[in-house]
C-alpha cells in the first residue's frame, strides 16, 4: 500500500525522468558511436571501442572547414541580428509609433512559419535576382530568421526594467548618452545575452533554409546531410559531443559563478 | 541558458506594450523609434516579405532553366500540384498533429514536474531539457537511426511486448520493424520538437500562484480536481503556444521523413525540397511551398481563434 502511494504521489516525477531520458537518449547514443570503429561507411551499428576519432577530429576531408564556415557564419550573425533585434525591442518596448500591429505581424511570421517555406523563397529570390549562392546569402538567410528570435528575448527583458532607475540617473544630472550606457544597457544586458546566445544556437545549427541558400558552400549541417549520404564517419559524433559539453560546461561555469555572487555578502 | 526560456516566456506572454511605454522619450524626438526599428524592419521586408511575393510570381510562370520563366498566370500549376502530391500534404499535417499531441502527452508532465516537484533541483532539469540542442539536430536524428535499428532493443522489446503487432494494425509499422515507417517519422518528430513544448509550459505553469492551490485545497478540491479545475485551465495558454510551436515546424520538416521514414512516407517539405534542388521546377516547388504556406495559415488562425489566445507576440 505504501508502495502505490508513494508510485500515486511521485507518479509525475517518473514520468518527467522518463521523457527526460528521452530526450537525452539520442545524446548519449551520439557520444556512445564517437568512440565506435565502424565497419564500413556508417556508423550505425556498434562494432568496436577505439578512440581514433577523437584522437583525429579533422581526420576527414572538409569537416574541419565546415565547423569554420558554421563558426564564422553564427559569429556574423550573431553580431548583425543582435544589434538590429535590440534597436527593436528598444522601440516596441519605450516608444509610441504607428503601425505597431503590422509590425508585430512582421516580427511574428517569420518565427511562425515553417523553414521550407522561408529557405524555398529566399532561394527562389536569390535565383530571380541571379544572385550566386554562397557564403554571403546564407549570413543574409540566417540574419533573417534569428532577428525576431532576439526581439522577444531583449523586449521582455526592456519590459521587465523599471524606468524609475532611468529618471533617477537623469535626475542627478547625467546625460542621456551617460545613462543609456551606464544604466540602460547594463541593465538590458541578460536579455541581449540571452538573444544573442538564442541566434547563435539557431545559426549554428541550421540546416534546412542553409540547404537553400548555400550554393557550394558547405556549413556544419550541410557536411552532416552530406555524409548521411556518403558515409558517415565517427567524426561527425565527436564533434557533435564536442559541442555539447563544450555548451554545458559554459553553462555550469554561468550558474557557479552566479551563485557564488549570490553567497557573497553585499 | 534562459534563452529558450525567454522564447517560452516571451510567445506565452500577453503583456500590453503600449500601456508600459513611457510618454516622456516620445517628446523628445518622434523620429527615433522609427530610426531605431527601420534597419531590422527593412532586412524582415526585403528578406523576408519581398521572397514571399516573389514566390508567388514564380508559382504562376511557366518556362524552362534554358529558355527562362515568364509570368502566364498560370494557375493549372497550383491544381497539378494539388493534384499530384496531396498525400504528401495530408501525410505531413497527420505526422505533425500525431506529433503535437505526443509531445503533449510527454511534455505537459514534464513541464509539470519541472514547475512544481523539482524543487532545488529545477535549474538542473532545466539545463537537461535544453542541453541535447546543443548536439546539432542532424546528427542526434541519425543516431534515432541506431536506437531504432531493425534489430536493435528497442525493437526486439517492442516485438515482444507484442506492441509492433498494435502499430502494424493501425498501418503505422511493417514487418515487425520500426526504420522506415511512419511510427519512426512520428517518433523523430516528437522527439526533435519536444523541448518547444515543454519550455512554453513550463513558463506558463511555473508563473501560476502557489496560493491558488493552497486555496482549492481549503475548498476540500482533491488534487485531481484541483488540477482539472485550477491548474489546467490556466496553463491554456502554455498549451495553445506549445502546440502551435511544435505543430508548425513539424509539418514543414522533412528530415525525419527523409532519414526515418521511405518513400512512402514523403512529407511537403521532401516534394519542395526535392522540386526546387533536384529537379529545379521551380513554379512547381513555389506553389507547393505557398500552399504549405497557406494551409499552415488558415489552420493556425482558425485554431487562435478557436483557443482565444490572440497576444502571441
Amino acid at each position: 500500500m505504501a508502495v502505490v502511494n508513494w508510485l500515486r504521489r511521485n507518479v509525475v516525477v517518473l514520468i518527467g525522468l522518463l521523457a527526460l531520458g528521452y530526450m537525452t537518449l539520442p545524446n548519449i547514443v551520439v557520444l556512445m558511436f564517437s568512440f565506435n570503429d565502424p565497419n564500413g561507411r556508417f556508423n550505425y551499428t556498434w562494432n568496436g571501442f577505439t578512440t581514433d576519432a577523437w584522437e583525429n577530429p579533422c581526420g576527414v576531408a572538409g569537416i574541419c572547414d565546415s565547423v569554420e564556415v558554421s563558426l564564422r557564419i553564427a559569429v556574423s550573425s550573431t553580431l548583425i541580428a543582435t544589434a538590429l533585434g535590440t534597436a527593436i525591442a528598444f522601440a516596441l518596448g519605450r516608444y509610441r509609433f504607428r503601425a505597431r500591429g503590422a509590425i508585430n505581424t512582421l516580427l511574428f511570421l517569420p518565427m511562425s512559419m515553417p523553414e521550407v517555406v522561408m529557405g524555398a523563397s529566399l532561394g527562389t529570390l536569390f535565383l530571380n535576382m541571379r544572385i550566386n549562392t554562397g557564403f554571403t546569402t546564407i549570413l543574409i538567410a540566417h540574419i533573417m530568421f534569428c532577428l525576431s528570435f532576439v526581439v522577444v528575448a531583449v523586449k521582455a527583458r526592456v519590459l521587465g526594467m523599471d524606468p524609475k532607475l532611468e529618471e533617477a540617473a537623469r535626475d542627478l544630472y547625467a546625460s542621456p548618452t551617460q545613462v543609456f550606457l551606464r544604466v540602460t544597457l547594463p541593465l538590458a544586458a541578460p536579455g541581449i545575452g540571452a538573444g544573442a546566445m538564442l541566434a547563435f544556437a539557431l545559426s549554428f545549427d541550421d540546416f534546412v533554409i542553409t540547404n537553400f541558400t548555400s550554393g557550394n558552400t558547405v556549413t556544419f549541417p550541410m557536411f552532416v546531410y552530406g555524409a548521411a549520404q556518403r558515409g558517415t564517419p565517427p567524426q561527425i559524433n565527436v564533434i557533435g559531443s564536442a559541442m555539447f559539453v563544450i555548451a554545458v560546461l559554459i553553462v555550469m561555469i554561468g550558474r557557479i559563478r552566479a551563485s557564488r555572487r549570490a553567497r557573497q555578502p553585499a | 541558458m534562459s534563452a529558450l526560456g525567454t522564447l517560452g516566456t516571451g510567445t506565452t506572454g500577453g503583456v500590453d506594450t503600449t500601456d508600459k511605454a513611457s510618454d516622456e522619450p516620445a517628446r523628445r524626438g518622434r523620429w527615433v523609434p522609427y530610426a531605431l526599428l527601420a534597419p531590422g524592419l527593412l532586412w524582415l521586408v526585403v528578406f523576408f516579405a519581398v521572397p514571399m511575393v516573389v514566390q508567388g510570381s514564380t508559382s504562376l510562370q511557366t518556362g524552362n532553366l534554358t529558355k527562362g520563366y515568364d509570368l502566364t498566370w498560370h494557375w493549372a500549376g497550383y491544381w497539378d500540384a494539388i493534384e499530384q502530391y496531396h498525400p504528401q500534404f495530408l501525410r505531413s499535417f497527420g505526422y505533425a498533429a500525431a506529433a503535437t499531441v505526443m509531445c503533449l502527452v510527454i511534455g505537459y508532465p514534464l513541464a509539470y514536474a519541472i514547475a512544481f516537484k523539482a524543487g532545488k533541483w529545477r535549474g538542473m532539469w532545466l539545463v537537461l531539457v535544453i542541453a541535447p540542442f546543443f548536439t546539432s539536430f542532424l546528427v542526434r536524428t541519425l543516431a534515432w537511426k541506431t536506437i531504432l535499428a531493425d534489430n536493435g532493443i528497442v525493437v526486439d522489446v517492442l516485438n515482444t511486448l507484442r506492441f509492433t503487432d498494435v502499430t502494424a494494425f493501425l498501418g503505422l509499422t511493417q514487418d515487425d520493424r520500426v526504420l522506415a515507417t511512419p511510427l519512426a517519422v512520428i517518433c523523430g518528430l516528437t522527439y526533435n520538437f519536444l523541448p518547444f513544448m515543454v519550455l512554453p509550459l513550463y513558463a506558463c505553469l511555473e508563473r501560476i500562484d502557489p496560493r491558488l492551490h493552497e486555496a482549492a485545497g481549503d475548498l476540500y478540491a482533491s488534487p485531481r480536481t484541483t488540477f482539472v479545475k485550477v491548474t489546467f485551465p490556466l496553463s491554456l495558454p502554455g498549451v495553445v503556444s506549445g502546440t502551435l510551436l511544435t505543430f508548425i515546424p513539424a509539418s514543414g520538416d522533412y528530415v525525419n521523413a527523409q532519414w526515418l521514414g521511405s518513400p512512402d512516407t514523403g512529407m511537403a517539405g521532401n516534394v519542395i525540397q526535392t522540386q526546387f534542388l533536384r529537379v529545379l521546377d521551380y513554379p512547381t516547388a513555389a506553389a507547393l511551398s505557398f500552399i504549405l504556406m497557406l494551409l499552415i495559415v488558415l489552420m493556425v488562425t482558425a485554431y487562435i481563434r478557436k483557443a482565444g489566445t490572440e497576444d502571441l507576440v
